[in-house]
């Protein structure tokens, strides 16, 4: 009885150790990759900052999340061990683009552009390559609201105690979200919402090509209440200032 | 806030691609086609009719109100009609579901729409009710002696309007609201260079303004403006640039037939000059950089071209904004025409939706229908709508109505209803209506519009990447526009890009029914031929 109880303690002693070590490293007993290193003649996350833009830029990193794929072109949020890239209208075939799971290490070679602010590669190719990378979100509350914020683009970032804030729709009616920006839209279409901290309000997003009207976050905006102290998650994305692709919502 | 939606337009085009090649072969056999519709000699009024009307509004609740009380004043006037309103905010979407529909004979009855889409909806037989009986109708026509509201006579829908509706020998739809584009300069800056804004704005003059603007401070910043971001001049649908260039070169792009003439040296000069500002920094557009309104009014823009229908997006006082407001510049705007090549005879593109009717196997229910659209052309309907953007009113009689004199009498009264750069624009087209044109529609003339424009995008992004554009490039560009959009199958546009897709062999399922079919009609053969040679044989008593 003994032995088993001890054979059974020292199982659950190596399963524990094998469960904490395959945190950012899909399970696997190799060491754990360090996701800022660079094959030879690859940019750094650095050297990609300093890149000027409509310059090629080829890049190692690691699929976060996917946005859409049509007419064999892909659009991935990505992001390495120090910053985050924006993949818009990759290259990429509709086989590829089932590998693309999140972590999957790609090399992409593209011309690194900016659009309404936000940067991005864009007329981007890739090549899947081994090696795993889950980002965890880095919490960005304090940052809202100063320049600092913006050095973080694209990455999967956390916002805390955020207050929901009134939007007002079409017909002059405070609601906690709106369909399209304005109002204008339906279910299914993108959803905006205003959240405030220290008296300082923002305008995210649900984009409804990341999280369609199916994704939990989608019905749980829809579900918000004006007043709600909510945690969200989501990519730092840029429009004419920052504007987060929400994909997590979680009311306190 | 107006973001890019581009996947979606893409798949829009391989749906619709895919579905038109249906459409193509189900046509071979007719299943789907309509009668041909013919004006009852009555409308039968002690039916009830139940009509569907798509139609599109610019993310703007005021022109679904504006639809919604045309409704209902039409219904109103004809109790036993009740119309149906489905709204889309995007033109592209309502083409995909109207060709899904035509496959299966569920077609709305009345469509907001372009004359570029009709072209493909005409794929299937009678699909859309040809409209010139309807026109001339003296009871139920335009302006019909049993028509129950004040329908505009034939006469006074402006001729170049209503003629953009005609293709293939006939009429097929009612134009609905006309703008045009515009360019919304920044005069303050425009004379703070040095220069004076001439009466039309010139090609010439934009970019000698734009390369002049392009001064720097020691410390980077731009002399103009003292911010880090300067683009004078930015072209928000270069598909539209290019097809003005053309045309007011006297230059080729197609004929009525569809032959495709696009790829001639003018176009080759248009892009080297093109390139020439686009190297600078002089040059850009919305899918390179953005909307041109954010950086107009930011102050990081002198010339800024966009549809006349986005003029409340326009200027240091503009409604609508997608950028906060201590981006804002305080700045004078003009609003003029798209620069010209010859300031005297000014040529500008004529856009805005149009109207058209769906057959149904049921006369009078296409009667209602027609009623309905009819209806939409009414001034108090035209005036209405006009006013929610920098549209014109199709007819004569809205645009010199009381209502709508007043309406542009007011202008800058607010910052709302009467803001200036929008009454501005309506007046620089109500001003300039027959100096409007439009590009021959055929089927796969929306590819050719495609290529025209993607011919400016290719080759700005290509200098701004220090990429050479010669002699070598623009035939390379040419290559790749003919193959990328099926522009040089016959002379004739083939469809979207999207239909470049290759369909690859038949499927197993399709390979094995057309084998069936094919077995069916040899024995169905062998069999009549085997009885009358039996009958043969009785006759002759073999």
């Amino acid at each position: 009885m003994k032995k088993r109880f001890a054979l059974f303690l020292a199982l659950v002693l190596v399963l524990t150790m094998v469960g904490c070590a395959g945190g950012n490293n899909q399970g696997t007993d190799e060491p754990a990759e360090d996701p800022s290193a660079k094959s030879e003649g690859v940019m750094t996350y650095e050297e990609y900052v300093a890149a000027d833009l409509d310059t090629e830029v080829v890049v190692e990193t690691y699929v976060q999340a996917k946005q859409s794929w049509w007419e064999d072109q892909a659009t991935v949020y990505t992001q390495d061990g120090d910053g985050a890239y924006f993949l818009y209208n990759m290259a990429c075939s509709e086989e590829d683009y089932e590998k693309l799971v999140p972590g999957t290490k790609i090399r992409v070679t593209g011309y690194k552009s900016q659009w309404a602010g936000e940067v991005e590669i864009i007329d981007a190719t890739f090549e899947i390559l081994e090696g795993s990378f889950i980002a965890e979100a880095l919490d960005v509350t304090d940052l809202l609201g100063i320049d600092e914020l913006e050095a973080h683009q694209n990455e999967f970032v956390t916002f805390k105690g955020m207050t929901v804030e009134p939007s007002v729709n079409p017909d002059g009616e405070e609601v906690a979200f709106l369909y399209n920006w304005d109002g204008s839209g339906e279910d299914g279409n993108d959803l905006y919402f205003n959240v405030s901290k220290d008296g300082k309000t923002y305008n995210f997003c649900v984009e409804s090509y990341l999280c369609d009207n199916t994704t939990d976050v989608y019905n749980a905006v829809e579900a918000l209440n004006i007043g709600d102290t909510v945690d969200l998650e989501g990519f730092l994305y840029w429009y004419e200032g920052v504007n987060p692709h929400i994909t997590s919502v979680t009311v306190l | 806030m107006m973001r890019r939606k581009e996947k979606l337009s893409k798949a829009l085009a391989l749906v619709l691609a895919l579905i038109c090649g249906l459409m193509t072969l189900t046509g071979c056999h007719g299943s789907q086609g309509m009668e041909e519709f013919v004006v009852p000699e009555e409308f039968d009024t002690s039916r009830d009719y139940e009509i569907t009307f798509w139609a599109k509004n610019d993310t703007n609740k005021t022109q679904t109100r504006i639809y919604e009380q045309a409704i209902a004043d039409f219904q109103n006037l004809y109790p036993n009609i009740t119309v149906n309103l489905r709204l889309y905010t995007d033109y592209s979407r309502i083409y995909n579901d109207v060709i899904t529909n035509i496959s299966t004979n569920t077609t709305p009855n009345v469509c907001i729409t372009y004359p570029d889409h009709i072209a493909t909806y005409l794929t299937g037989t009678n699909s859309v009710v040809a409209l010139d009986q309807l026109f001339d109708d003296e009871t139920y026509g335009l302006g019909g002696s049993q028509v129950r509201f004040d329908s505009p006579s034939r006469e006074e829908i402006v001729p170049q309007f209503l003629e953009e509706c005609s293709f293939g020998g006939h009429y097929y739809a009612l134009p609905y609201m006309r703008s045009t584009e515009a360019c919304y300069v920044n005069k303050t800056y425009v004379e703070k260079l040095g220069y004076q804004l001439p009466e039309t704005l010139t090609w010439d003059f934009v970019w000698e303004v734009s390369e002049a603007a392009l001064k720097k401070n020691d410390d980077g910043t731009f002399a103009l403006n003292g911010q880090n971001v300067m683009i004078p001049f930015i072209y928000k649908s270069t598909d539209n640039m290019m097809i003005q260039m053309l045309k007011q070169k006297g230059a080729d792009y197609s004929d009525e037939a569809g032959d495709i003439r696009i790829f001639n040296d003018t176009t080759k000069e248009l892009l080297y000059t093109v390139a020439e500002h686009g190297r600078t920094g002089a040059f850009s557009t919305f899918k390179i950089s953005s909307y041109p309104a954010n950086f107009l009014n930011a102050g990081q823009c002198i010339f800024a071209v966009d549809s006349t229908a986005g003029a409340t997006w326009m200027g240091t006082d503009a409604p609508l904004s997608d950028i906060s407001a201590d981006k804002f510049v305080e700045f004078e705007t003009a609003v003029m025409t798209v620069p010209q090549f010859d300031p005297g005879h000014p040529q500008m593109i004529s856009q805005g939706p149009s109207v058209c009717v769906f057959n149904k196997a049921d006369s009078q229910e296409v009667l209602a229908s027609w009623l309905f659209t009819q209806y939409l052309l009414s001034s108090d309907v035209q005036i209405a709508y006009a006013q929610t953007e920098g549209y014109v009113p199709v007819t004569s009689r809205a645009q010199e109505s009381p209502e709508y004199t007043d309406y542009l009498s007011r202008i800058g009264q607010d910052n709302q209803m009467y803001y200036d750069v929008k009454i501005r624009v309506s007046q620089l087209l109500l001003n300039h209506m027959e100096d409007t044109f439009v590009t021959p529609v055929f089927n796969g003339s929306a590819s050719l519009r495609d290529a025209a424009g993607q011919m400016i995008e290719n080759v700005t992004k290509s200098v701004r990447r220090k990429e050479t554009v010669d002699e070598a490039y623009v035939e390379k560009l040419y290559n790749d526009m003919n193959a990328l959009y099926h522009l040089d199958q016959g002379g004739k546009a083939a469809g979207t890009a999207a239909s470049a897709a290759d369909l690859g062999p038949l499927p197993l399922t399709s390979r094995l029914l057309l084998g069936v079919l094919g077995g069916a009609w040899i024995l169905i053969l062998a069999y009549v031929a085997w009885d009358a040679a039996k009958k043969k044989g009785d006759k002759t008593g073999k």
